[in-house]
C-alpha cells in the first residue's frame, strides 16, 4: 500500500530544480498590468482630501481607482462585511489601502502609489489592549464567558491560591512567498483568478461580489503557496479582488504582489493576548478551581477573530482536567492590522497560559513542574470532560509524556541542570517538558466538509483533484497516496492537479489542520465509487462477488484471472462504464454551541509532548536551545517523512513565536518591525543543537482516513517547552517566580534575570 | 544601458535601466523564475545565485554591475541530471513549501566552495585549520537563507550528506 510510506513531497523534483511555479512565476500574457495600493499614514482618521493627480500623471500609470470607482461590493472581509477593499471615508489603521494604482510595471505602480496626497482629520486611535478596554471598543456586545462548576468558590476553599498575568505577543506569518494574485478576463465578463490562497472558494465568492457576477462566473485556481500558516486564509482576498476589479476596468490581465514591507504592514498577524489567571490548588499541585481572563487584541476588523478567540478558550485546559473553571474572553477592537488566522488559531495562546499556570504552581510547591503537570493530566479512562463538556475519551497524554520523559532522560538531565546551575554563576540552564492536546475540526461545524474529483483515463492514468490547497504541508502527496492505495496502483500513476473551484466547488479553507482528514476521505469516497464499478464489471464476468475482486500492485485479480490495471480500465471504457467520480465527506458526530460554550466541537484530539533544554547567558540575556526531544501523535501516519517535517517545522516556528519574533508598534500605530531586518524569525543556526523527533505508534481511535491524525497545527505548541525551559533557567537566578512573558527576547530575559538578582533594568 | 549577462553558460544581451536589480533582470527580463523574491532586501536569501562561483543575494546587486560576469541560477544546477546535493534535498525532505529551496541550493553550492577554500565562520574554533564539516558549521553558514517552514534539520542533513559524498 502506498499509504504509510515516507514518500517525498509531490513536487520535490520541481522544487530542487527551480521549476515549481508560484503565482508570480506563471508567465504573464503580453499587456499584463501591475497593481499597488496607496496606504493610510494614520491609525484612525476621516479622509478630508485625496489629491491623486500626481499618481495619475506618473509614468506607466494606466488607471487609479478609489472606493467610488468600484462597480459593486467594496468588501474583502471573510464574513462580517466590515473590511472595504479601499477605504470609504475613514481609515482604521496605518497601512489600510485607500486607492489602487494600475500600471504597466510593478515598480511603476509602487512608485506612483507614493505620490498620493491624502489629508486626514485625525481621530483618537486605540492601539493597546488597555486603551480598547477603557473605551469598551470590542467585537460582540460583551465578553464571552464559559464556565463549569463554581470556580470562585473552589479557589476560595482550595489549600493554596496564586494569580498572575501573562503578555503573549503576536506573530508575523512571514510566508516566504508574499501575497500574490493574478486575474485574467474572460469572455462574457467572467474571470479566472490565480491566487496564493488557502481558501479558493472565498476568493471566488469575494471576486464574484466585487464584479456583480454569480460565483459560476469566477474560477479560482491554486497550484501551490510558498507558505501559508493561516496568513493566506483571508488576507489574499484584497489582492484577488483588486486584480479582478482592475481587469474589469481595463480589460487587461492584472497581477498584484505585495512587496515584503507592504505585506507586513497591510496584512493581519497572530492575535496578541493578555491572559490573567487565578487558580486554587492542593499540595500536590492539583487544580481545584481556575479562572482565566483573555484579553484579545483583534485589530480594526473582525476577520476570523471570534473563532480564534473561541479556540483560545477551547484550549484553556490543554491536557489538564480543570474541575471548576471560568473563562472570560474580550475581543477588543483596535486601530491596528486586523489580526487573523495563524497556525493554531488561538489555541497556542490558550495553551501557553495554562502551561504558565502549571509552571507557576510547581514553583510555589518547589516541585518538578512535570509532576504537577502529570497530577493534572486528563485520565485515560474517559471519565473526565473538558470545560465545554466534551468527554475526553482518547487521552494518551499520560503514557506519552511518561515515555518521552524516559526516552529523553528527562529526570537525570533535570538533576544535571540543577548541578550545573549550582556551580555556574553566569550561564544558567533550564529544562521543561510540556504537553499538547489539540482539538481537531473546524469549530464552525458546517465547514467540516470536503469534495473530490477523480478521473481515470483510457490509458490507466489517474487525474486527482480535491478542495484542499498545497502550501508545503504535503497534503497533495498524502491524498495522492490515498488514491493510489484505493486503486492498488503505484503513486506514479496519480497526477495531482491544481485546486480549482471549477472542479470541486464550495470548499472550506485548507486550515484547522483538517486538510488530509477531510480531503483524504473525500478522495477515498471517489476512488471507492470507481473501484466498485470496476469490481462489479469483473464480478459479473467471473460470476463472483465484487468483494472477490482485488486491486493490488498495479494489477487486478479475480478468481484465477490476473489483469493489468490498464486492461481493466480499457475493458471498462469499452463497456461504457463511467471512469469519473466525485467524492464527498463530512465529519460525523459534531455539535457545538459557541454562545453557551457547550458541546462536542472536535472529532478527536491530537496529542504530543516536548522536552527542551536551554542555556541562558545571564549577562546578556542571550539563549540557545541545546536539545529538544519530541514525541508526537499523528495516529497511523499517512506519510511519516512529511509528518516529521511538520512536527520539526511546527516546533521551530512555535519556538520563534515565544523567543525572537517580536512585533513592535510605535505610539502612532506604525508597525516598526516590517521587514526581516527588524523582525527575527528562526534561522538555521537557531534550531536545537540536538533534535530528536519521534512519532507515537498508536492509531487514531476515531474513524479517520487510514486512522491517521491531523498534524499541521498541534506541533506548533511544542515551542512552549522552550519558553518554560527559559523560565526554568531564569528561576535558577533567584528566589522569585520569573513570570516570563512571550516572546522571551534577549531584552526580556535580561530584565527577568535582573529582577531575580534585585537589579531592575 | 546595454550589458551582456552570461547566465548558466549562455550569453544574453540586455538593454536595462541601470536601476534594475540582478534579481529583476533574471526574473522579468530573462524569465528565469527559479530565483525567488522573498524580501527584496537581502535578508531572506531566497534570491541567492552564484556570481563567478560565489553566492550573492541577487536582489542586492544591480544587473548593470555584472556585465560579462558568469551567473549560475538554480536552472543551471543539475540541468543535465540532479546533482548529489539536489538528490539529498529530496531524500532528507529539505523543504516543505519549496519557495526558499532554489536559494538554499545555490547557497549550499557556494558554501561548499568556501569550506573547500578553508574560510572560517563565526563558529569555527581554529581560524587556521580547515573547518570541520559539523552541523553547527553548516547551520551557521546557511543562516542567511531563511526557511519559514523550518526544514532546517533536513537542509543540514542534506548538505552534510552531499559534501560527504564529494569528500
Amino acid at each position: 500500500m502506498t499509504v504509510a510510506k515516507p514518500l517525498p513531497h509531490d513536487a520535490a523534483l520541481l522544487h530542487v530544480t527551480g521549476q515549481a511555479r508560484y503565482v508570480d512565476d506563471i508567465p504573464a500574457p503580453v499587456g499584463t498590468l501591475h497593481l499597488a495600493f496607496g496606504l493610510s499614514a494614520v491609525a484612525h482618521g476621516r479622509i478630508t482630501g485625496m489629491d491623486l493627480d500626481a499618481v495619475r500623471a506618473a509614468p506607466g500609470v494606466v488607471a487609479v481607482l478609489t472606493a467610488e470607482d468600484l462597480p459593486f461590493a467594496n468588501d474583502v472581509s471573510p464574513g462580517a462585511h466590515d473590511e472595504p477593499l479601499l477605504a470609504d471615508g475613514t481609515v482604521h489603521y496605518v497601512g489600510q489601502p485607500i486607492f489602487l494604482v494600475v500600471a504597466e510595471t510593478h515598480l511603476a505602480a509602487r512608485k506612483a502609489a507614493r505620490l498620493g496626497r491624502i489629508t486626514y482629520e485625525e481621530l483618537p486611535a486605540l492601539l493597546t489592549i488597555d486603551q480598547a478596554l477603557a473605551a469598551d471598543s470590542r467585537f460582540e456586545s460583551g465578553p464571552r464567558i464559559w464556565s463549569r462548576g463554581d470556580a470562585a468558590a473552589a479557589i476560595a476553599i482550595a489549600p493554596r491560591m496564586i494569580e498572575g498575568t501573562m503578555e503573549i505577543g503576536g506573530q508575523e506569518h512571514f510566508y516566504l512567498e508574499g501575497q500574490a494574485a493574478f486575474a485574467l478576463p474572460q469572455e462574457n465578463g467572467d474571470v479566472v483568478v490565480q491566487s496564493s490562497t488557502q481558501h479558493p472558494t472565498e476568493i471566488q465568492h469575494k471576486v464574484a461580489e466585487a464584479l456583480g457576477l454569480p460565483m459560476s462566473g469566477v474560477r479560482v485556481e491554486v497550484r501551490r503557496m510558498g507558505g501559508g500558516f493561516g496568513g493566506k486564509e483571508s488576507q489574499g482576498n484584497a489582492l484577488a479582488v483588486a486584480c479582478a476589479v482592475a481587469a474589469r476596468a481595463t480589460g487587461r490581465p492584472c497581477k498584484m504582489r505585495y512587496d515584503r514591507d507592504d505585506d507586513m504592514v497591510i496584512t493581519g498577524k497572530r492575535h496578541d493576548f493578555r491572559i490573567s489567571y487565578r487558580v486554587g490548588y492542593d499540595d500536590q499541585g492539583r487544580v481545584q478551581g481556575i479562572e482565566f481572563l483573555h484579553l484579545v487584541r483583534c485589530g480594526w476588523a473582525m476577520d476570523l477573530s471570534l473563532p480564534v478567540a473561541d479556540r483560545a478558550m477551547l484550549h484553556a485546559d490543554n491536557a489538564y482536567f480543570l474541575p471548576h473553571v471560568r473563562i472570560e474572553s474580550h475581543r477588543l477592537r483596535t486601530n491596528t492590522q486586523s489580526a487573523t488566522a495563524f497556525r493554531g488559531f488561538g489555541g497556542p495562546q490558550g495553551i501557553v497560559a495554562v502551561e504558565r499556570v502549571m509552571d507557576h504552581i510547581a514553583h510555589t510547591l518547589n516541585r518538578d513542574p512535570l509532576e504537577v503537570r502529570q497530577a493534572n493530566f486528563y485520565a485515560p479512562d474517559g471519565s473526565q470532560s473538558t470545560p465545554y463538556g466534551m468527554r475526553v475519551t482518547d487521552s494518551i497524554i499520560g503514557d506519552l509524556a511518561a515515555r518521552l520523559a524516559e526516552t529523553s532522560d528527562y529526570h537525570a538531565r533535570r538533576r544535571a541542570v540543577a548541578e550545573w546551575n549550582a556551580t555556574n554563576p553566569v550561564l544558567k540552564k533550564g529544562i521543561a517538558l510540556t504537553p499538547v492536546k489539540f482539538g481537531i475540526s473546524f469549530t464552525l461545524s458546517h465547514l467540516n466538509q470536503a469534495g473530490a474529483l477523480v478521473h481515470v483515463y483510457q490509458d490507466g492514468s489517474i487525474h486527482l483533484n480535491h478542495g484542499g490547497t498545497e502550501m508545503g504541508q504535503g497534503l497533495f502527496q498524502k491524498v495522492a497516496q490515498v488514491a493510489a492505495a484505493g486503486f492498488g496502483v503505484d503513486i506514479s500513476r496519480v497526477r495531482i492537479s491544481a485546486t480549482d473551484t471549477g472542479k470541486v466547488p464550495n470548499t472550506s479553507a485548507t486550515a484547522a489542520s483538517s486538510g488530509s482528514d477531510l480531503n483524504g476521505m473525500a478522495v477515498k469516497a471517489a476512488v471507492d465509487t470507481i473501484r466498485q464499478r470496476l469490481a462489479e464489471m469483473l464480478a459479473q464476468e467471473h460470476q463472483c462477488a465484487p468483494a472477490d475482486v482485488h486491486f493490488a500492485d498495479d494489477r487486478v485479480t479475480v478468481g484465477g484471472a490476473d489483469y493489468t490495471f490498464e486492461e481493466v480500465i480499457h475493458r471498462a471504457y469499452t463497456q461504457r462504464i463511467s471512469l469519473s467520480a466525485t467524492g464527498f465527506y463530512k465529519t460525523p458526530d459534531l455539535s457545538w454551541d459557541r454562545i453557551k460554550g457547550q458541546g462536542r466541537p472536535f472529532f478527536y484530539f491530537a496529542y504530543g509532548a516536548a522536552v527542551s533544554e536551554v542555556v541562558l547567558d545571564t549577562l546578556t540575556g542571550e539563549s540557545r536551545i541545546l536539545r529538544t526531544d519530541i514525541l508526537h501523535d499523528v495516529g497511523a501516519s499517512l506519510n511519516p517523512a512529511l509528518d516529521i517535517g511538520q512536527v520539526e517545522g511546527g516546533f521551530v516556528q512555535g519556538a520563534g513565536w515565544l523567543t525572537t519574533e517580536e512585533l513592535v508598534w510605535d505610539d502612532k500605530g506604525r508597525l516598526r518591525t516590517h521587514a526581516p531586518s527588524t523582525y527575527k524569525i528562526p534561522a538555521c543556526g537557531d534550531r536545537p543543537r540536538v533534535f530528536n523527533v519521534a512519532l507515537w505508534d498508536g492509531p487514531n481511535r476515531a474513524d479517520t482516513i487510514y486512522k491517521s491524525k491531523a498534524v499541521g497545527e498541534p506541533p506548533f505548541m511544542h515551542g512552549i517547552s522552550v519558553l518554560m525551559a527559559l523560565s526554568d533557567a531564569v528561576a535558577a537566578c533567584g528566589p522569585d517566580y520569573p513570570a516570563l512573558d512571550g516572546p522571551a527576547t534577549a531584552e526580556r530575559l535580561l530584565r527577568a534575570v535582573r529582577r531575580q538578582v534585585g537589579h531592575e533594568l | 544601458m546595454n550589458i551582456t549577462l552570461r547566465v548558466n553558460g549562455e550569453s544574453h544581451d540586455l538593454d536595462l535601466d541601470p536601476r534594475v536589480s540582478l534579481l529583476d533582470a533574471l526574473r522579468h527580463h530573462l524569465h528565469l523564475t527559479g530565483t525567488k523574491k522573498g524580501c527584496d532586501h537581502g535578508q531572506c536569501g531566497a534570491c541567492t545565485v552564484l556570481l563567478n562561483g560565489r553566492r550573492i543575494n541577487a536582489c542586492l546587486t544591480l544587473a548593470c554591475m555584472h556585465d560579462g560576469d558568469d551567473i549560475t541560477t538554480i536552472e543551471g544546477i543539475g540541468a543535465d541530471g540532479l546533482t548529489p546535493l539536489q538528490q539529498a534535498f529530496i531524500e532528507h525532505d529539505g523543504f516543505q513549501c519549496g519557495y526558499c529551496t532554489p536559494g538554499q541550493i545555490c547557497s549550499a553550492v557556494g558554501m561548499a566552495e568556501e569550506l573547500r577554500q578553508g574560510w572560517p565562520s563565526h563558529v569555527t574554533d581554529d581560524l587556521t585549520a580547515d573547518p570541520e564539516l559539523t552541523r553547527d558549521e553548516i547551520a551557521e553558514r546557511m543562516s542567511g537563507n531563511l526557511c519559514r517552514c523550518s526544514c532546517y534539520p533536513g537542509i543540514v542533513n542534506a548538505i552534510r550528506q552531499s559534501l560527504g559524498e564529494q569528500a
